[in-house]
């Protein structure tokens, strides 16, 4: 297992330099002068200059890269053109708020997701069945700002449960948590669902009925658990998608958080930011698959040895 | 007798995979059951583990005593406890019949904690005793593998070994060894044969193969579409079968000396149980029919120790 991890951990390596080499290349890549995306408008020819020399605008883009790449691995990630501070510091006072409400999302999703699908593919075929996958299906196809906004009317406004918006308190969490993790809660409990019902045809489960284990056994500690292997890897894979792209809710109920902030400093094309916002995503996308990877190695012997093989 | 299967029929929707089963098995005795594919012999002995509602099916007619126990009578949980415990079932495909996450010395503990209430380091020296005497080389270290990481015969000895730790009285065979090398299959065989000698098990043997019907059972059931057609003790039904569908089976047997090219197989194909002929339901393959046999279905006759569903053997109409 640890040098399954460690091996996983190497193959990234090549996979970072990629990634990190297109985010560098965004600022080169949009028409137009470098120096004038890195700087702002009306800004003093030595001030030009001194960007030009800072970012060694002058020499070729290998040794950019690579000067760039030294800055980034020590932590600085560049000044905010707009909002002028350093852009580190905007992502880490994002992050923590992307953080909680991804993490409680994802959580949510699991949860509740896995009971849904794991109580569905039980009573297969009954109304309690229909009745689940029928609010799963709605869950995921209703767009989430309308959701959102349903959400404020029904609890916020109407009952006054919870506030409307804002970051505050904990219960200001609830709504958005709900509105991300439904989505993801529809898509587990489906996949957990169809994943069990697979599983239970499978030769192992008729011969654990032969050997005379309860049924309530089979399902939650060998059916379940076989299930759950796919259900990891949706999850890892929504880790980066929940994190950067909360943005429809982060607006909805005006909340920070990095999609946020990737979006204004798209819109005011704050390329140092744009650039920090992209590569931390991206990073937070390769360490959820590498999640995902070794819970499955861990929960699967046959992935573990496929590896090492 | 300790197990009797009496005018089984079960049925799944409208459809009806067994019509007449009749047969029965003594400890210490193996029973062979044969028949082509589709002819019911994984159903049947689904039926006995009660195990068709789990595949949506149920019996519609008749009894299967265990024991002197009725069990189309008794509740899931009565049955569950014999399952395993009592009966023990082992499958045809080894690559398969394992959980693939759990490592196979606690799927063998799992049958002994089950049904003889033993704790985990009991469980786990029973089941290290019964993979070496499965001939499990070193067990101690095989104990904590996962089934993927042994050979199909070692897998296949895991599950005999999973199926002996309830310490049954019957256990059921469905086509133990068809995955495997020929060589393999002969020591499975064999260490199933030794199991019944030795300790006294009653074991039903599925298998397509009248090779190994003639040379381990006593007494033997040939099915074809879904009834049990002829059934009586090994060595007279050789000798003398009675049933044409019989006798074809015993002369698809490749015999040693024979020329090339006179290997018979059995002409027509089973037909489908959605679509099943008139009459007796092998006449349009038989080579000796009646006219009786296109009208109804012959009924089974027992004389002298064997039985056979035939009109060529009714009342001296031979
Ligand atoms: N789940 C099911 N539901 C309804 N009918 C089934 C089901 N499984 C099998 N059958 C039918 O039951 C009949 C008997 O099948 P069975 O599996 O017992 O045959 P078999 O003798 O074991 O054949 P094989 O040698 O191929 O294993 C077949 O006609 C088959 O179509
Ligand atoms: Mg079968």
């Amino acid at each position: 297992m640890l040098g399954y991890t460690i091996r996983r951990l190497l193959a990234l390596v090549p996979v970072f330099f990629v990634v990190s080499g297109v985010v560098f290349l965004v600022v080169h890549l949009v028409p137009g002068d470098p120096v004038d995306h890195l700087i702002r408008t009306g800004s003093s020819p030595d001030q030009r200059a001194e960007i030009i020399a800072r970012y060694g605008l002058d020499r070729s883009l290998i040794e950019q890269y690579i000067s760039w790449l030294g800055r980034v691995i020590s932590g600085d990630l560049g000044t905010a053109i707009v909002m002028r501070r350093p852009v580190a510091t905007l992502i880490w006072d994002n992050l923590g708020y992307s953080l909680a409400l991804g993490g409680w999302a994802l959580a949510f999703s699991a949860l509740a997701g896995v009971a849904a699908g794991a109580i569905a593919a039980s009573f297969r075929e009954r109304w309690i069945d229909h009745g689940l996958m029928g609010v799963s299906l709605l869950g995921s196809t209703v767009p989430t700002f309308w959701l959102g906004l349903l959400m404020i009317m029904l609890f916020a406004v109407q009952l006054g449960w919870v506030p409307v918006s804002g970051a505050r308190h904990w219960t200001s969490l609830i709504l958005p948590v709900l509105t991300v993790g439904l989505g993801g809660m529809a898509l587990v409990a489906r996949v957990t669902r169809i994943a069990m019902i697979e599983t239970a045809r499978e030769d192992f489960v008729m011969l654990l009925h032969a050997k005379g284990v309860p049924r309530w056994t089979i399902q939650i500690r060998h059916v379940l658990r076989h299930a759950l292997i796919p259900v990891v890897t949706i999850l890892s894979l929504r880790i980066g998608l929940i994190i950067g792209g909360s943005v429809t809710v982060e607006y909805v109920f005006a909340r920070p958080g990095l999609g946020s902030l990737l979006i204004r400093a798209l819109s005011q094309r704050d390329y140092p930011l744009v650039q920090g916002c992209l590569l931390f995503l991206a990073m937070a996308v390769m360490l959820g698959t590498l999640l995902g990877d070794l819970l499955q190695a861990a929960m699967d012997p046959r992935q573990r040895d496929e590896a090492t093989r | 007798m300790l197990l009797s299967v009496e005018d089984l029929k079960i049925g799944f929707g409208l459809l009806e995979p067994l019509v007449g089963v009749d047969l029965g098995v003594d400890a210490g005795e193996i029973l062979g059951l044969v028949g082509e594919s589709g002819s019911g012999k994984s159903m049947t002995a689904m039926s006995i583990m009660g195990m068709l509602p789990l595949m949506g099916g149920r019996i519609k007619q008749g009894r299967i005593v265990f024991d002197g126990l009725d069990l189309t009578t008794i509740n899931e949980g009565s049955y569950r406890k014999l399952r395993g415990g009592r009966i023990a079932l082992i499958t045809q495909n080894p690559m398969t019949s394992l959980d693939p996450v759990v490592r196979v010395g606690r799927q063998i503990d799992q049958a002994s904690q089950l049904h003889l209430g033993l704790d985990r380091k009991e469980a786990k020296s029973r089941t290290i005793d019964l993979m070496d005497r499965m001939r499990i080389p070193s067990p101690q270290h095989a104990y904590d593998l996962f089934p993927h990481q042994l050979s199909g015969g070692l897998r296949q000895r895991i599950v005999i070994a999973m199926a002996l730790a309830g310490d049954p009285d019957l256990l059921i065979a469905d086509e133990p060894t068809t995955a495997l090398d020929v060589t393999v299959q002969a020591q499975i065989i064999q260490l199933l044969v030794e199991l019944v000698r030795d300790r006294g098990l009653g074991l039903i043997l599925i298998t397509h193969d009248m090779g190994v019907i003639a040379q381990t059972c006593d007494r033997v059931a040939v099915m074809y579409c879904g009834r049990v057609v002829e059934y009586g003790p090994v060595a007279r039904l050789f000798d003398d079968p009675r049933h044409p569908y019989t006798r074809a089976l015993i002369s698809c047997i490749p015999q040693l000396g024979m020329a090339p090219g006179t290997l018979t197989g059995i002409p027509g194909m089973v037909p489908s149980s959605q679509n099943l002929p008139k009459g007796c339901r092998f006449h349009p393959r038989c080579d000796s029919v009646l006219d009786n046999c296109r009208l109804r279905e012959p009924p089974m006759k027992t004389e002298d120790g064997r039985s056979v569903a035939c009109f060529l053997h009714e009342g001296g109409q031979r």
